[in-house]
């Protein structure tokens, strides 16, 4: 449908320029909440577990698993989409490469990358191992 | 289980349609306002009468204004909240209450567009997004909404193996219904093997597994039963019914084999005193192939990963055992981009025998089941011939 490629829109909130930013300077960090001390994603100015505003941004470990994927089949070439679960819990969209579309599997282990694209950074990953059965 | 004081306490009079599959250059206002017409004068009211009106708009943020003007009505209440494909069975709730509070005796629920005959250009579509960015999915160009569902399906086939060759059925199961349904848009014959080999769009989702995309409107008239039983020889009671919202963006859902509707579900059971082996026929938002396999299992009609096994073997065909999706669903009858107002129509069309060639035999009870967003919102409603 519609192909936005620009990772932020002109009214890219705090939160946004915050997370972009860390991003551009090659730094993935995410919010973690000073009262329950969970991790949460996408960035927000109060924690959607316990409603604090007592917040730090913080680096996850850059592991995760992928939870579920879709091959996106477009005539200038096809990619996947995939839903990746952090070790330290939030679940964000992102990209698989650097292997074929179609081994990219559900339970896949990856670790986050930060490309440079065309229209800013942006948040990918690689495999980092098999698939556990 | 015991029912809710409010079960039953208002009733659908009139429905109507227009511009259904091609508008012929009709706008989306006049498809809404020849449908809402055609509801009010089937409900024996006059346009005086309507002193509710609920709609909104995939485009206008001023649609209920703009609607109410255009027709002439000066509503005493009026509600327009963005709920998604979902909204048009979330406002049965709304209007109920609002009914049952006093606010007004006569609602007119209302929708359409026209999305075949006037495509929204590529700056509209951008003006959409940048009213509702999400700047942490947007980058990863998902064909969306189609990618989005498709990630679901992935995890319940990974969850529970249900097969493409069982999501296939439940589009050709639509095909066939729609077979029977003159205002069906597409009705030429389809196989699962079609389905399965038609040209892949984001996996496992092939183009058949996606609905429509056609012009329609719809509009239909409630008011309190007791009103109701005086104005219409065959009122439509809402026994029961219940709208939920979990999250906006995919990325967001806590699982993506388990929706809303397993609320919405529960509050229309729970309000009607009914529960699902009472129903005998069900209408099931399809804007997918894994839509309708997903609510038949959080609506409880089979268990959690069963709902492949469940539509195999033409279970869910005419003739079948399960009548489900008899006007031929969003997948082979309409959808103009929200499509739930449809469900609603086609169920009180069964419930008055009015189905001719797809009617099915002696049904008194129906379920619809609405779908907004990226399985973000749901609503259910329970409806009945009889109180």
């Amino acid at each position: 449908m519609t192909d936005l490629g620009a990772p932020q829109s002109a009214a890219a909130s705090a939160c946004d320029q915050r997370y972009f930013g860390a991003l551009a300077e090659g730094r993935f960090e995410i919010p973690r909440c000073l009262s329950c001390g969970r991790f949460h994603f996408y960035p927000r100015v109060c924690c959607p577990h316990c409603g604090s505003q007592d917040l730090e941004w913080a680096a996850p470990s850059g592991n995760g698993t992928v939870y579920s994927v879709t091959i996106v089949r477009r005539a200038e070439g096809d990619y996947t989409v995939v839903l990746v679960d952090l070790e330290e819990g939030p679940r964000l969209m992102s990209r698989v490469v650097d292997m074929p579309v179609e081994q990219v599997r559900i339970g896949l282990p990856v670790r986050a990358r930060i490309d440079a694209m065309a229209d800013g950074p942006l948040l990918v990953f690689t495999a980092r191992g098999e698939v556990r059965a | 289980m015991n029912a809710h004081a409010s079960r039953g306490s208002i009733a659908i009079l009139g429905t109507g349609l227009a511009g259904m599959g091609h508008a012929g250059g009709a706008t989306e206002q006049e498809i809404i306002a020849r449908a809402s017409c055609l509801a009010i004068e089937r409900s024996g009211l006059r346009k005086s009468d309507i002193d509710g009106i609920i709609t909104s708009s995939l485009t206008s943020p001023w649609w209920v204004m703009r609607m109410a003007e255009y027709l002439g009505i000066r509503p005493r209440f009026s509600d327009s909240t963005m709920f998604g494909g979902s909204a048009f069975i979330a406002d049965l709730k709304i209007a109920q209450m609002a009914i049952d509070a006093g606010e007004c005796e006569n609602v007119l629920i209302c929708y359409g567009a026209t999305p075949r005959s006037a495509p929204s250009s590529s700056r509209i579509n951008q003006m959409r997004a940048e009213l509702d960015p999400q700047p942490y999915e947007h980058p990863y160009k998902a064909f969306n909404p189609v990618s989005s569902y498709a990630l679901a399906a992935a995890r319940h086939m990974h969850e529970y193996g249900t097969t493409r060759r069982q999501l296939a059925e439940v589009a050709v199961a639509a095909r066939k219904w729609a077979q029977l349904n003159p205002d069906a848009f597409s009705r030429k014959p389809l196989g699962v093997d079609d389905v399965l080999n038609a040209r892949m769009i984001s996996d496992p989702f092939t183009a058949l597994d996606c609905c429509l995309v056609t012009d329609g409107a719809g509009a239909i008239v409630v008011t309190s039963a007791r009103r109701a039983k005086a104005l219409h020889a065959r009122p439509i009671y809402v026994l029961g019914s219940g709208f939920a919202h979990w999250h906006r963006q995919i990325s967001c859902m806590e699982d993506l084999t388990v929706t809303p509707a397993v609320e919405s579900g529960r509050k229309a059971f729970a309000q009607a005193g009914l529960q699902p082996s009472d129903i005998d026929v069900v209408e099931l938002y399809d804007a997918f192939t894994i839509n309708p396999i997903l609510f038949l299992e959080d609506l409880g009609f089979c268990r959690k990963g069963e709902g492949g096994a469940f539509v195999e073997g033409g279970r869910i065909e005419p003739g079948g055992a399960f009548p489900m999706n008899t006007n031929g669903g969003g997948l082979s009858c309409v959808h103009p981009g929200m499509y739930s107002i449809f469900l609603i129509i086609e169920a009180v069309t069964q419930l008055r025998g009015e189905g001719m060639a797809r009617q099915v035999a002696g049904a008194q009870t129906a379920l619809v089941h609405g779908n907004g967003g990226v399985l973000s919102s749901e609503a259910t409603a329970i409806l009945s011939s009889v109180l």
